[in-house]
């Protein structure tokens, strides 16, 4: 019953942090400097591990695909699969997982710090909104950034794709075969659908953080523990929501 | 004690000259659960006074802070500055207050300049060369002007201090709270920050509620000192009142007494 009280209370102000923010969405224009800050940490300093896990992702896709439709003699359609994988379901999820194990994390981090050594208490007294200052820059640079980088996961999973295809002697498909199987059944919608569900993570990654780390209390220890909440609570929620929001936009 | 004259509070940073503001705390109680934090304490402080608040650990004084800024909301009662509610929004709008946080609470990710900056340019209170002469001038004051390009974490505990004063002084506060400014300083350094706080008062009239355990800070600043004991407000009245006091309870907390014969203290011995 408490452990349900508690997701009530997060939840509740989570949405209670969404609207503060979105009070103050007039002041984004001056406050440039942040936002651009944020766009580099959550864009920039993510893309690396985002390349890194979406290539492989990618050939371990081709690699089980090859190895499965070899059986029916429809290796032809591997980049179809791949293509089809990654743009809808894969690219997202794994951009929003890494997202809220490598942003969200040091998002949460630091906003509980500040809260537990009495940062977020002095802009309070500043007559400062931590919505303001703290989270309407992360929110509008995640909304920015997070569809950029499902484009370049999508891009270099199925890059990932093609070299297993080309150079696994079991499957030995041509790039060109490939990219024409990828392009032939895979429409624009399917892409669109996954770059909204990006962004839908991503935000729900951010906001779920924020919430967490401003709402710390006690000593330097919670912030250890802030952060491990943050971090399952985002996981859960992009996999809840993945599967409401692949219904809905069906 | 007879109402005191409301002096003229002149800003330290720009000298503008306005009315200093008073604090009303009327029945204010506080709850955690079943703790009682605050019982009902009744005092108020007036314009451009220093009032030094004292009394032991856990004895509220924090709490009640707290309270006068709008951190924490009262279970009873209510604070008034200069006739607003202090848990009311927008009251920060209408009087300036600036909190110095025993810690200081000074933004790590921040250099001393831009913690001392924030304010003015989150409110854009002038342009960025107005900010500047300000924060340049709240650093003079403090005699601090070799540290503005230093991040808190270059700066020892008296110098956080001080930046935690400078950064309250840009706010340009027609109240100035601190908490425990003297704690985990040495004695030459409480001595600077008493200095400070009370040059404050006598140049600028800021009014002053300081939370303390120093009995040197608050015998040498206060105009009035109020003592706080679990919660309830035991003495109000000025030092000299103070050192007078027969109450036992206050003996008790400036002369603590140590019982050598305490079996605790033969376990140390042994």
């Amino acid at each position: 019953m408490k452990q349900l009280t508690n997701i009530l209370e997060g939840f509740g102000s989570a949405v209670q942090l969404l609207v503060q923010s979105c009070r103050y969405a007039g002041t984004l224009p001056r406050q440039r400097a942040r936002f651009i800050e944020q766009c580099y940490l959550i864009g920039y300093t993510t893309l690396p591990i985002v390349a890194i896990l979406c290539f492989f992702m990618g050939s371990v896709l081709a690699l089980q695909a090859g190895y499965s439709m070899e059986n029916f003699g429809a290796k032809q359609f591997i980049g179809s699969l791949v293509g089809l994988s990654f743009a809808r379901e894969l690219g997202p999820v794994i951009v929003a997982i890494l997202l809220a194990g490598r942003v969200g994390s040091a998002i949460t981090a630091e906003l509980a710090s500040m809260k537990v050594y009495q940062e977020v208490d002095a802009l309070v007294t500043m007559n400062i909104p931590p919505a303001r200052m703290l989270v309407l820059p992360r929110l509008a640079a995640v909304l920015v950034m997070m569809p950029v980088l499902a484009i370049i996961g999508n891009l270099i999973g199925w890059f990932g794709g093609a070299v297993v295809s080309k150079y696994v002697q079991s499957i030995a498909i041509e790039p060109e075969a490939y990219f024409a199987a990828l392009r032939r059944y895979m429409k624009f919608k399917d892409v669109g659908t996954g770059l909204m569900k990006a962004e839908i993570f991503g935000f729900v990654v951010v906001l779920i953080c924020c919430s967490i780390g401003l709402s710390t209390r006690g000593g330097p220890r919670e912030i250890g523990a802030s952060v491990t909440r943050a971090v399952v609570a985002s996981l859960i929620s992009i996999l809840v929501l993945d599967y409401f929001v692949t219904k809905a936009l069906m | 004690m007879p109402a005191m004259p409301c002096p003229i509070h002149r800003n330290p940073i720009t000298a503008v000259e306005s009315p200093a503001v008073g604090v009303t705390i009327e029945g204010l109680s506080k709850n955690f659960g079943s703790l009682q934090a605050l019982k009902n304490v009744s005092f108020a402080v007036e314009p451009g006074e220093i009032f030094v608040l004292m009394g032991p650990s856990g004895s509220g004084k924090s709490v009640l802070l707290k309270h006068i800024v709008g951190l924490e909301t009262a279970s009873n009662g209510r604070v008034l500055i200069d006739g607003h509610d202090a848990a009311a929004e927008g009251t920060l709008e209408h009087v300036r207050i600036a909190l110095v946080f025993q810690a200081g609470a000074l933004f790590n990710s921040l250099s001393v300049y831009d913690n001392l900056a924030l304010y003015p340019r989150e409110h854009r209170l002038g342009t960025e060369s107005e900010i500047r002469e300000k924060v340049v001038r709240a650093l003079q004051i403090l005699s601090l002007e070799t540290t503005a390009n230093k991040f808190p974490s270059e700066l020892s505990g008296g110098m956080k201090k001080r930046v935690a004063i400078a950064r309250a002084l840009v706010m340009e506060p027609q109240l100035m709270l601190y908490d425990e400014p003297t704690s985990e300083l040495d004695p030459v350094m409480s001595a600077t920050i008493s200095e400070i706080i009370a040059t404050l008062k006598d140049e600028y009239h800021v009014t002053t509620i300081v939370v303390s355990h120093d009995r040197e800070l608050a015998l040498g600043i206060a105009d009035r000192i109020g003592i706080l004991m679990g919660g309830e407000l035991v003495f109000l009245g000025p030092p000299s009142e103070l050192k007078e006091s027969k109450d036992s309870r206050i003996a008790d907390f400036f002369h603590p007494k140590i019982d050598l014969k305490n079996p605790r203290f033969k376990t140390l011995e042994t």
